[in-house]
C-alpha cells in the first residue's frame, strides 16, 4: 500500500535567507514536498547570484549562478523590498501564510525591519522561526558577521587537515555551513513535530559554530582528558596500516586503501600477488606495519601505480579490503551507485539550460523526494505567490512593493 | 517562560549502529527519545577504535564511544541466537525507530529485515545506514572514513596541489552520515505522526559525505570545470582563475583570512590596511588603493599576489588572540585557526552555555561535553546520561519486557545477552 504523499505536503516555508546556511535547509524541505518561497530584493539579491562563480559559460548574471542553483531547486522566488513599509506588510502576509520562517541575517536585522519573532507571532501566533547564524543569537560575539569559509577554521577543522610539514589545508567552501544545514533540517522537523503535538510554534536559535563543534567532540575529549591537540597527519591513522592515498595510472589519479586488521592485510597482499609480504616480520602486525609505514606505502604504491583507480577499487573491494577511488567531481556525475540512487536530478533552467540538483542522502521507501524544478530566477514567482498563494486583496499595494 | 518539553520522550529507539551511525541515535536522544544502544555480548567492536581515557586501552574507556553514545541506555544481545531473536521481536513490538548499520542482506538472512519487522509493528521506522546504500552496484562494498571521503569526491578538493589528496585527520564522514540519518529518520517519524505510516529509510554514506562538497559540483555541472585541491588556497572566486590565500602563518599559529569583495569583504580589507598603517606596515599602494573599484569576481592573480604579499608580512607579527580580538572589534571577516584548546576557552561558547560537565562515576571524574547545537524555545535538549557501559541497562530494559533476574542470568550464561 503505497502513498504518494510527500513528507512535507501542505507545509509552507518562507526564507529570508541567502548564500548556503539558510537556503539549503529550505531546499531539503522543498525536495520533500514543502512549498518554499525564497525572498530577495532587486536591491539585494541573494549573494550567490553575484560575487560568486560559477556562472553559466563564465558570464556573470543574476540568473546564471550555479551556486544559487544548487541551493535553491524546487523553490519559488519572489522579490520584496523590506526597506519599505509596503514591503514589510507584504512580508507579513507571507509570514501569515507560512508554517516555518527560515532566516540567516545577522542577529537583530529582522527585528530592526519590524519582522522580529514577536511581530511575526502577532500575525501568525503558531509560526516556527528558525534563525541560523554564525555565532548564535546571543552572547558577546553574536553580532560578528562571518562566512562558513572562516568559521570552519574557528571550529578547528582547518588546523587538522593536511600534511604535518605543510600549512594546514582549507576544507572546501563554507564547510561548516552545511553542518549547520543538517542541524537546521533536524531543528525544523523537530519543531514541526512539536507543533503537530501541541499546535504551537516556537523560536529556534541555531549557531553554525555550535553545529560545527558537534563534529569535533572526539578532539575535544582528546584535549580535555589526554591533553593532546590532534595534529594534521596526512592520511595516516593511529591504529590502521596501510591507510593512505596511492597513485594510480593516469593524470592525477588516486586510490585509497585502509587496512584495519591482519586478515585484510593478507587479502591485500594476495591481491597484489605478493604473498611473501604476509610473513614478512616488518609487516606482520599493525604495530609492525605502523613502524615500517613508509615501506608499506612504497610496496602498495608500486602495485597501485600499474593499475587504474577503478581497477584497484573493484579488485580490493571484491576481496574484502576497504578501498576506494579518489573520485573527482566529474567521476561523481558518472558514478553508477549515485546514478542508481537518482542523486543527480536533472532540471531545465531558462537561462542556464539543463543542469542538476543534488538529491538527499537518504531514500524513503514510501515518500520519495521529488526534484522537478530548477532554482527560481529573481522575482520569477511574484505573480504566482502574491496572487495565488496569498489570499486575495491588496493587489495594487503588493505590486508597488515588489 | 513556558516550560520546555522533552519532545521525543514517548519515542523508543533501538540502536544497532556501529561507529558509522552513532550520531544518529545520539541526536534522537538529545531530543529526548529513549534510545537503547544494543551491543554484542561482551561489547561493540567499535569500543576498540581510536583513543582511550588516559590512554588505557579498555573498551569501557573509549573516547569515540563517549563522544557519540551519550543519551542512550545500553544492553547486550546476540541476535544470531534463537533466544536473542525472540527477545528482539519482543522489543520491536514497543519500538518506534530501529537504527542499524549491518551489511545489506544481513538482517534479511536472520528474518529480521524491514519486511519482517514491519509485520510485527507496521508503524515501525527502520533506518539502515551503509557505506553505499541498500541496493545498486556498490551495495556490498565496505567503507571506512578514508574510503567514504574518497568515494564521495570530498577528498578530491582537500590537500596541497603537489601532494596526494588528504582526509581531515579527525574523521568526518561518520558524523556526516549520522547527522543525515537523523534528518531522514525524523522526517519519517514526522510523516508517521501525520499518517500513521511507518517506512524504511535507506541512508548512503557516500551520498551523505558528498554534501560536504558544498557548491563545488556546480562548477562541473555548468561549465565542465573541475574544482581540485589547492592546499591553503581558495579557488573559484574569480572568473580569471585567480586563487586566493586562505591560511596565513602568524606569530603563534595560523589565521584564516581571505580577500573578499562585496561590502563586508571591502570593509575588511580597508580596516586591515588601517591596522597595518597604524603599525607602519602598510605600503603606499595599499594606502592609496581605491577599494570601491575592487571586484573579486574579476580580480587578477597579479593584483591578489600584491595584496597578499603585504598581508603575509604583517600577519607574521600578530598573534592569534590579537587577530581574533581585532576582527571582532572591527566587524571584519576572518578567524584564527583554532584547536580544541581554543574552543574550550572561547568566550562565546562559554557565554552560550555550550559546555556541560558530566559525571562519569565509574571513572571517578567529570568530563566536559558540548550540549546540543540548537536552542529551542519550547523543546528541551539536554545531556541526560553519559554513554552506557557494556550491558549497563540489561536488567532495566529486559525487566521492562517481563524478564526477571534469573532469566537474565540464564541468558547471560548462554551468551545471548
Amino acid at each position: 500500500m503505497e502513498t504518494t504523499r510527500q513528507v512535507f505536503e501542505g507545509i509552507n516555508v518562507v526564507e529570508f535567507a541567502a548564500i548556503a546556511a539558510g537556503p539549503v535547509i529550505g531546499k531539503h524541505l522543498a525536495d520533500h514536498g514543502a512549498r518554499v518561497v525564497h525572498v530577495e530584493s532587486y536591491e539585494r539579491p541573494d549573494g550567490f547570484r553575484q560575487n560568486y562563480p560559477p556562472y553559466k559559460d563564465n558570464k556573470p548574471g543574476l540568473n546564471r549562478s550555479g551556486a544559487f542553483g544548487i541551493c535553491n531547486n524546487n523553490k519559488y522566488g519572489v522579490t520584496i523590498n523590506l526597506k519599505t513599509k509596503e514591503g514589510v506588510d507584504l512580508a507579513k502576509e507571507l509570514i501569515q501564510w507560512a508554517d516555518i520562517v527560515i532566516e540567516n541575517f545577522t542577529p537583530g536585522t529582522l527585528k530592526k525591519l519590524g519582522l522580529g519573532y514577536e511581530e511575526m507571532k502577532e500575525v501568525n501566533p503558531n509560526i516556527i522561526l528558525l534563525s541560523t547564524c554564525n555565532q548564535g543569537q546571543t552572547g558577546p560575539h553574536a553580532l560578528h558577521p562571518g562566512f562558513g569559509s572562516h568559521l570552519s577554521s574557528l571550529c578547528g577543522f582547518t588546523y587538522m587537515t593536511g600534511y604535518p610539514d605543510r600549512f594546514p589545508c582549507i576544507l572546501y567552501g563554507p564547510y561548516v555551513d552545511h553542518i549547520g544545514v543538517g542541524y537546521g533540517v533536524i531543528a525544523a522537523v523537530a519543531a514541526l513535530e512539536h507543533r503537530r503535538r501541541t499546535g504551537e510554534g516556537q523560536f529556534i536559535d541555531l549557531a553554525q559554530y555550535e553545529a560545527g563543534v558537534q563534529f569535533m567532540i572526539p578532539a575535544l575529549l582528546e584535549y580535555s582528558i589526554n591533553h593532546r591537540v590532534i595534529e594534521r597527519d596526512g592520511n595516516r591513522h593511529s591504529s590502521a596500516a596501510p591507510h593512505n592515498t596511492y597513485p594510480c595510472k593516469g593524470d592525477d589519479r588516486w586510490c585509497v586503501i585502509s587496512v584495519f586488521n591482519d586478515e585484510e592485510w593478507k587479502a591485500l597482499c594476495k591481491c597484489m600477488g605478493r604473498d611473501e609480504l604476509i610473513s614478512d616480520p616488518r609487516f606482520k602486525t599493525i604495530p609492525a606495519r605502523k613502524e615500517h609505514e613508509d615501506e608499506v606505502d612504497q610496496e602498495v604504491g608500486k602495485w597501485t601505480s600499474r593499475l587504474t583507480a577503478e581497477e584497484v577499487f573493484k579488485k580490493l573491494q571484491d576481496n574484502g579490503v576497504k578501498a576506494g577511488i579518489v573520485q573527482t567531481i566529474a567521476d561523481l556525475f558518472a558514478d553508477p551507485q549515485l546514478k542508481h540512487r537518482g542523486f543527480w536530478a536533472p532540471v531545465d533552467h531558462p537561462e542556464v539550460g539543463r543542469c542538476h540538483a543534488e538529491g538527499p542522502p537518504f531514500a524513503f521507501s514510501k515518500t520519495p523526494f521529488k526534484i522537478d524544478r530548477p532554482a527560481p530566477m529573481i522575482g520569477e514567482h511574484n505573480e504566482l505567490v502574491f496572487k495565488t498563494f496569498l489570499p486575495a486583496g491588496k493587489k495594487a499595494q503588493r505590486r508597488d512593493s515588489i | 517562560m513556558e516550560e520546555k518539553i522533552k519532545l521525543l520522550q514517548d519515542c523508543r529507539v533501538l540502536d544497532f549502529t556501529n561507529e558509522t551511525g552513532f550520531l544518529c541515535g545520539k541526536i534522537l536522544g538529545d531530543l529526548g527519545a529513549d534510545v537503547i544502544k544494543v551491543e554484542k555480548p561482551g561489547g561493540d567492536e567499535s569500543r576498540k577504535l581510536g583513543s582511550f581515557y588516559q590512554d588505557i586501552p579498555d573498551p569501557e574507556k573509549n573516547l569515540y564511544w563517549f563522544s557519540y553514545n551519550h543519551n542512550k541506555r545500553g544492553i547486550t544481545l546476540n541476535i544470531e541466537t534463537e533466544a536473542g531473536k525472540e527477545i528482539l521481536l519482543k522489543l520491536v513490538e514497543k519500538t518506534d525507530i530501529f537504527l542499524e548499520t549491518f551489511p545489506p542482506g544481513y538482517l534479511k538472512k536472520l528474518g529480521l529485515d524491514y519486511a519482517a519487522l514491519s509485520k510485527i509493528n507496521p508503524q515501525l521506522i527502520m533506518t539502515s545506514i551503509t557505506p553505499f546504500g541498500q541496493s545498486g552496484p556498490y551495495k556490498d562494498y565496505q567503507g571506512s572514513d578514508l574510503v567514504l571521503t574518497a568515494m564521495s569526491g570530498f577528498m578530491s578538493v582537500l590537500g596541497d596541489a603537489d601532494k596526494p589528496p588528504v582526509r581531515p585527520t579527525l574523521p568526518q564522514s561518520y558524523v556526516w552520515i549520522g547527522m543525515h540519518a537523523a534528518e531522514g529518520t525524523l522526517m519519517a517519524y514526522y510523516h508517521r505522526g501525520m499518517t500513521g505510516e511507518g517506512q524504511h529509510v535507506d541512508v548512503s554514506g557516500q551520498a551523505g559525505v558528498t554534501w560536504a562538497l558544498s557548491i563545488a559540483p556546480s562548477f562541473y555541472d555548468l561549465n565542465r570545470e573541475l574544482p581540485t585541491r589547492a592546499g591553503s588556497f581558495i579557488t573559484g572566486r574569480s572568473i580569471t582563475g585567480a586563487i586566493l590565500r586562505a591560511v596565513y602563518p602568524c606569530k603563534d599559529g595560523y589565521l584564516a583570512y581571505i580577500i573578499y569583495g562585496g561590502p563586508a569583504g571591502i570593509r575588511t580589507n580597508k580596516r586591515l590596511v588601517e591596522w597595518m598603517d597604524s603599525k607602519g606596515m602598510a605600503p603606499d599602494y595599499l594606502k592609496n588603493k581605491d577599494w570601491s573599484k575592487f571586484d573579486i569576481a574579476t580580480v587578477t592573480q597579479e593584483e591578489i599576489d600584491q595584496l597578499e604579499q603585504a598581508y603575509m608580512k604583517f600577519f607574521k607579527m600578530v598573534t592569534k588572540e590579537e587577530f581574533f580580538k581585532y576582527v571582532l572589534e572591527n566587524d571584519m571577516l576572518g578567524y584564527p585557526l583554532a584547536t580544541a584548546k581554543e574552543l574550550l576557552e572561547d568566550e562565546q561558547l562559554k557565554a552560550r552555555g555550550l559546555w556541560q560537565e558530566v559525571e562519569h562515576e565509574e571513572l571517578g571524574t567529570t568530563i566536559t561535553y558540548p550540549a546540543f547545537s540548537t536552542k529551542f524555545s519550547s523543546i528541551a535538549c539536554g545531556f541526560w546520561r553519559r554513554a552506557p557501559l557494556i550491558g549497563e541497562h540489561n536488567e532495566e530494559v529486559y525487566g521492562e519486557i517481563g524478564l526477571n533476574n534469573s532469566d537474565i542470568l540464564r541468558l547471560k550464561k548462554a551468551n545471548v545477552i
